[in-house]
């Protein structure tokens, strides 16, 4: 290989190794790589949407195949604990978005757009609330909130979800206002537009992408939550805490089913979004 | 302007964050519990007990964090920096494919690891039929079955990162690199690799720490012999109630948490840190 190597501009078009080594790594190798690393990521969902069909003839999840069924299907709410924890955790998740877009939002466009004291503090912050393990985070505020005396319940789930998620709208969108136009706020102020009125004119719906993703994350993040809630919910139950709880007993099939719907309606959700967005003027 | 656009989420992070996770460093150096109250007493003998005690959790965990981390950022890179420098039109789609995972809960993932790898599941169960593994070959509450699903569940957390470094590295420079005669490994080693630097920083942090400090995992796959400093947590706030070992052991985690982004910060600055974490 090293004899092609060594004229100069030789691979200008594709960037980085030299062509011929890499010309087998690159079209052959990697790429096959790639696919077998995105099939191992996909077993578990396939095989989750897969037994959902499955006829157990138990009622519980069985690593063997019994024939197809829709049984479960039609009776996905027919476990009353299951379906009261799935609609906690949908009412939870929607409302810690929320929140945590309000919330969040707003601090995106500060980090983006100012300098400002405290900054690289706020950076550590938030990477720390991030990173920060769950079992640590979860432990804190259970301590803060016995503390404080404040009842668990569904209130301090929905304030702990908020505290992990807003980190990551914040995230999200500051890098959608990175990628907006300066000259934008400007062109608006030269138009004569106030900050508030350019902000919801321009600004707004120009991140408004990323805002929707950020709070589509934040949804997720909320909805898949196990090791914080555990800590902070006393008797309340979420989706993931009664699967959890139910670990021993056995999983009923509708546990699978849920999983597959909420993952249907994820996936597109998110295909929409990034359809609109790549429709939008904004291409950043 | 921008001390008024980040006090609503500076009160929230502040109240329901940093206060709580201060409180823990400070009740580690406490005794008591919540009915007769706390006393600080400033010692820190309730670190030293809670690592002596329980230093075979910590070591373990330390372990299975460091090799699902490692296995991880091996598998990532690689992908990674295929899709930023290979995937063409179709860099999302392939992202959004390393992504799907968190569509399905993080618990059902989980045990439907626990159905595929069972003794008799799908996986095994024909191996053995076919008489390829012994009957007595099994995978789950093995350490390996830890690392596996530590190692699934970080998957997209650390492709991320690398993707947003390796993308963002100046393909001139690259280029540059060959015109000066430098062959592929020497481009790679010395170009891409350490541009690409912060994003395998900034990842393992996310993993590393993560991992260290779950017990899903190792509850759902492992066994008893796989017991992670995460359950001696849980375990000491929900069945022992011993609040001041519980926080003892959180902080452990925590300045580990802190010693590494201090180090980050320290050596690729704050600007960027968070750039690599959604």
């Amino acid at each position: 290989m090293t004899e092609t190597a060594l004229q100069p501009g030789t691979s200008i078009d594709a960037p980085p190794l030299v062509r011929s080594q890499r010309r087998k790594l690159s079209s052959y190798v990697l790429p096959a790589f790639v696919w077998l690393v995105i099939a191992w990521t996909i077993v578990p969902i396939i095989f989750m949407i897969i037994f959902s069909f499955n006829q157990a003839p138990t009622g519980r999840i069985a690593f063997n195949w019994f024939g197809l069924t829709g049984t479960w299907y039609r009776n996905v709410f027919a476990i009353g604990g299951l379906t009261q924890a799935l609609e906690h955790s949908l009412a939870i998740a929607t409302l810690s978005s929320l929140i945590s877009v309000v919330l969040g939002t707003p601090m995106a466009l500060a980090l983006a757009r100012y300098r400002f004291y405290g900054k690289a503090m706020t950076d550590m912050v938030i990477f720390a609330d991030i990173a920060a393990p769950s079992v640590v985070v979860g432990a804190a505020l259970l301590g803060f909130f016995l503390t404080l005396n404040i009842p668990r319940g569904l209130a301090t789930i929905l304030i702990a979800h908020v505290a992990f998620s807003v980190v990551f709208v914040v995230v999200v969108v500051r890098a959608r206002v990175s990628g907006l136009d300066h000259s934008l706020d400007r062109a608006a102020a030269d138009l004569g537009a106030n900050p508030w009125i350019a902000f919801w004119k321009v600004i707004f719906p120009l991140i408004l992408p990323g805002i929707v993703a950020g709070g589509l994350l934040a949804f997720a993040m909320s909805i898949d939550d196990l090791i914080i809630t555990t800590f902070v919910a006393g008797q309340a139950v979420t989706f993931p805490l009664w699967v959890y709880g139910a670990v021993k007993t056995g999983i009923p099939p509708q546990v699978f089913v849920m999983g597959t719907m909420i993952f249907v309606a994820g996936v597109v959700l998110a295909i929409v979004n990034t359809l609109v967005s790549r429709r939008s003027p904004a291409q950043t | 302007m921008p001390y008024l656009l980040n006090l609503p989420s500076w009160i929230f992070l502040m109240v329901f964050f940093v206060i709580p996770l201060a409180s823990v460093l400070a009740l580690s150096v406490a005794t008591g519990n919540p009915e007769i109250g706390y006393q600080y007493t400033g010692h820190v003998h309730e670190f030293v007990t809670a690592i002596s005690t329980y230093q075979t959790q910590l070591i373990r965990s330390f372990w299975y964090g460091i090799a699902s981390t490692v296995i991880t950022l091996a598998i990532s890179y690689p992908v990674a920096y295929w899709i930023a420098f290979y995937g063409g039109r179709n860099k999302s789609t392939y992202l959004f494919l390393m992504l799907l995972p968190f569509f399905v809960s993080f618990i059902i993932r989980t045990l439907a690891w626990e159905f595929i790898l069972a003794d008799q599941g799908l996986v095994l169960g024909h191996l053995k039929a076919w008489g390829m593994l012994p009957q007595s070959f099994h995978i789950l509450s093995t350490s390996w079955a830890v690392i596996w699903g530590l190692t699934y569940n970080s998957l997209p957390y650390y492709v991320l990162p690398l993707y947003v470094a390796i993308e963002r590295i100046d393909r001139r420079v690259v280029r540059a690199a060959n015109d000066l005669y430098a062959d592929t490994r020497h481009t790679f080693l010395r170009v891409i690799l350490p541009l690409s630097a912060p994003g395998i920083f900034a990842g393992f942090l996310l993993v590393f720490v993560t991992n260290v400090g779950d017990y899903v995992n190792q509850q759902v796959l492992g066994g008893t012999g796989t017991y992670m400093i995460g359950s001696v947590i849980q375990d000491s706030f929900f069945t022992n109630q011993d609040y001041p070992m519980a926080s003892a052991l959180s902080s452990v985690l925590m300045l580990l948490l802190l010693v590494a982004i201090y180090l980050y910060a320290r050596t690729f600055g704050t600007d960027t840190i968070q750039e690599y974490s959604a």
